[in-house]
């Protein structure tokens, strides 16, 4: 019976979905104001539909309803019950749920936010919201309903992919999906704002804290999955280059630039026309990354979806999507005005850069990630493009970028003389040199002028976020206010961009300075590496709620001191054919110590690969840095009074910013 | 020149640099990261590079596999031709006997595959794409090459 009531609850959000779809655009369109108040209630019932529906779901799983063929397929009684939870989204039919979902939680955001925008103008952005809903909804509907029934239900479930099961990823779709479907809002904003044909500084102002919500959910997500394919699959890295990652990672770096431009909108009005192209491109990005992920057109770890009839339905949607908000922009876009001037040294300039280059980035993962799907769709052959390929053109355009953060941060706007900025940065840039290349000289133990240059640009990313943020405390502090009083969005950028040098950090001395090893290993015997002797104690079998594993037990010496004990395992899941590798590993600030179990050997010997990974944290407390960044930036005060302030009516607010125009050049 | 003009102008160099800059790059890694893919036949048949690396794939062949410590000797076949493989390491957990792999290194002078990685993937039923390809052209009695770019370890 719950299942039948999420069904229905389905066809009645997809209902619910057109009516918020159609109604308010209409009524925006033809100035009826009964039609524009039907938006909000739409919006809100088909929410509350798609959260019981999703509840169905839920529920589902937790009562071990084998004769929901989803549920059967990707449960178990003995799967834990917070795995279970996790299994809601562990496949295809239940991730879009969780898509739709997040998508329903977003909009109703929106509604609750809704008041400090007029009314047609919120009409238009539920609408389009309503759009992207009805599209989503129907592919469920009609290609894969989470809800289907199996008959004759089976006794027990298949269970889920056991390389799901990890902490790491129950948490990783849903902040992934936050970001991606966050950024339907800035979207939704774009399309209103062009189909309004008033594209001004409030529209960036009205978007600018949903982009960096999402955004921050999006980095979360994906720092998330990083540390997962870290500690899940045994191979010790953090980032393959993976079709699926890619698909993550190019809405981040468009999102990324829309964070930035959406600030040269709203405090300068300049260059609106790319920056709704970027809000446009997000989120077409992030559609296309779960055309990727979910049509099955890549065959890897994260894409269980293997029917093709999703895959058109999902390349179609993409394609309405894409051509109607370009086309739209085609039309609209030659009436947007151009906002304040600025020089060639300007903080837009340098804002400008940033933007390409994380363009241009975004463009060669683009291409890299899809080239192999073009020539394969052509039928000229099946090729892979791997991490070469993605470093050799990614680290040239990222180095100017980690360089150019610090800098544009404190650039001003519209006229930055050269001499004072000089005067500025020679300090910060002399330290970076220095204490950057004699750090990396010593860490590494050798001279390579890639990772001196890398290591450099790390530091100088380190410290001018740093003295920035000194020197308004003590500007502060000479003014008589106590010191911590910071506008939050300035305290979110620096905390940001510090990250980058955290990131930056851990990406170049996890690179040069872990050690791996492939041994062959009898209990008794010991491996040296990087200082560190690991002794191959025993193998046991271990019984786990639902799988069997064999486990090794490794000492860990250094200085004659034992300094850790880990437990590599390889484990059997009950009804999975195949074994999964869990590496043992212990965590440090500066180091971890990393195990994983290979095959077993003759003579009670096993193959075991044991590394000494460098700074590797560094790297994920970088991403999260960078969020909570985002996070400090959204609880900024504008934010907080607008509310206040925009209820005023529409003209007064305009002639408020009519009032504090850019001073114009001759 | 008006702010306008002066605008335009910044916005189209910098526009031009980035995508220049783009395209450089692509086609540059491109080039560099060209690895090619070959059946067990075409390898037999000599169509492969000699002192270059490369990736074959196949079936791992029943009763081929073994291990002499961390070395692990066996037999890639697309069910007409054999290739004898060698690795020496930690093998994935879905390597065994019958199931597809790809294999990347180069051929010695004794005609053995000494493999720096070997990949196999994570479903039982799934056959990396360009395995089955080559099953299946070598059954039908074609040959043809396939490029591919990947990771060198």
């Amino acid at each position: 019976m719950i299942p039948e009531i999420g069904h229905f609850a389905l066809m009645l959000a997809l209902c619910l979905a057109l009516v918020q779809a159609a109604v308010p655009l209409l009524g925006a369109w033809r100035a009826v104001p009964e039609w524009i108040a039907v938006a909000r209630p739409a919006a809100r019932a088909q929410a509350l539909f798609v959260a019981i529906a999703f509840g169905c779901l839920a529920w589902a799983f937790l009562s071990n309803d084998f004769t929901v063929q989803y549920v059967a397929a990707n449960s178990n009684t003995a799967l834990p019950w917070y795995y279970r939870i996790g299994a809601v989204w562990g496949a295809h039919e239940g991730s879009l749920l969780l898509w739709a979902f997040i998508l329903a939680i977003w909009t109703v955001a929106v509604t609750l936010r809704g008041h400090s925008l007029p009314p047609e103008f919120e009409a238009r952005v539920l609408g389009v919201m309503g759009l992207v809903s009805v599209g989503f909804l129907l592919f469920m509907l009609t290609s894969s309903d989470p809800f289907t029934r199996l008959f004759p239900a089976p006794a027990n479930g298949r269970d889920l992919n056991p390389l799901l099961q990890d902490p790491g990823l129950v948490m990783h779709p849903p902040m992934l999906y936050l970001g991606y479907v966050g950024f339907s809002v800035p979207f939704s904003f774009a399309v209103a704002a062009l189909l309004d044909g008033r594209l001004d500084a409030a529209w960036a102002r009205w978007s600018r804290p949903w982009t960096t919500a999402a955004w921050m959910f999006l980095t979360i997500g994906i720092t998330l999955g990083s540390w997962w394919s870290y500690s899940v699959l045994g191979w010790g890295g953090w980032w393959f280059w993976d079709p699926v990652e890619n698909a993550s990672f190019m809405p981040w770096l468009m999102g990324t630039a829309l964070v930035h431009s959406l600030a040269m909108t709203d405090k300068r009005g300049a260059f609106k026309n790319w920056t709704v192209l970027l809000a446009l491109f997000a989120f077409s990005l992030s559609l296309l990354g779960t055309f990727l992920v979910r049509s099955g057109v890549l065959v890897s770890v994260h894409a269980f979806a293997t029917d093709p009839r999703r895959g058109i339905f999902i390349l179609s949607f993409l394609a309405v999507v894409i051509g109607a908000s370009l086309l739209l922009y085609a039309w609209r876009a030659p009436r947007i005005k151009g906002g304040g001037n600025f020089d060639a040294l300007s903080r837009e300039t340098l804002l400008l850069i940033n933007n390409v280059l994380l363009v241009a980035a975004c463009f060669t993962v683009l291409l890299g990630t899809l080239y192999p799907l073009v020539l394969e769709g052509m039928a000229v052959g099946k090729i892979s493009v791997g991490p070469p390929y993605f470093n050799t053109v990614f680290v040239p355009l990222a180095l100017p970028l980690v360089f150019l953060a610090g800098v544009g941060a404190i650039a001003r706007w519209k006229r930055q003389a050269l001499r004072p900025l000089l005067q500025s940065l020679w300090l910060p840039l002399a330290a970076a040199l220095v204490t950057g290349s004699a750090f990396s000289i010593w860490y590494t133990g050798t001279v390579h002028p890639l990772v001196i240059l890398a290591v450099v640009l790390a530091v100088w990313a380190l410290i001018l976020p740093a003295r920035d943020m000194w020197r308004h405390i003590r500007h502060n502090q000479a003014a008589g206010r106590p010191w911590f009083r910071l506008p939050r969005h300035f305290v979110g950028m620096t905390v940001a961009h510090f990250g980058i040098g955290l990131f930056v950090l851990g990406v170049t001395l996890t690179g040069t300075n872990s050690l791996e090893k492939d041994v062959r290993v009898r209990p008794g015997d010991t491996v040296s590496l990087g200082g560190y002797t690991y002794k191959f104690e025993d193998v046991q079998q271990v019984k786990g709620p639902n799988y069997t594993a064999t486990q090794a037990r490794v000492l860990v010496f250094h200085d004659g001191r034992q300094v850790a004990v880990l437990h590599p395992q390889k484990r059997v899941y009950v009804g999975q054919p195949m074994s999964t590798t869990e590496a043992g590993i212990q965590p440090g600030l500066f180091r971890d110590l990393y195990v994983s179990l290979g095959q077993p050997l003759a003579g009670g010997s096993w193959a075991m690969r044991v590394y000494y990974k460098a700074m590797v944290r560094w790297i994920w407390m970088g991403g999260l840095c960078m969020a909570l960044g985002g996070l400090v930036a959204l609880t900024d005060r504008r934010y907080r009074l607008r509310a206040r302030q925009e209820i005023l009516p529409r003209e007064h607010r305009f002639a408020q910013e009519a009032s504090t125009p850019a001073p114009r050049e001759a | 020149m008006t702010g306008r003009q002066r605008q335009r102008l910044i916005f189209a160099v910098v526009l031009l640099a980035g995508i220049g800059a783009a395209v450089g790059l692509f086609s540059y890694a491109f080039r560099q990261n060209l690895l090619y893919f070959y059946s067990p036949t075409q390898v037999v048949a000599g169509d492969a590079p000699a002192g270059h690396a490369f990736r074959v794939g196949g079936v791992v062949m029943n009763g081929s596999v073994k291990h002499d410590g961390l070395t692990t000797h066996f037999v890639v076949t697309d069910t007409v031709k054999t290739v004898p493989v060698v690795y020496t390491g930690v093998l994935p957990d879905l390597f065994r006997e019958g199931q597809g792999v790809v294999a990347e290194g180069r051929i010695n002078s004794h005609g053995v595959f000494v493999a720096t990685q070997v990949l196999a993937k994570h479903d039982s039923r799934y056959m990396p794409p360009q395995v089955a390809r080559a099953l299946k052209a070598a059954r039908e009695g074609h040959i043809h090459r396939t490029a591919t770019t990947v990771a060198r370890k």
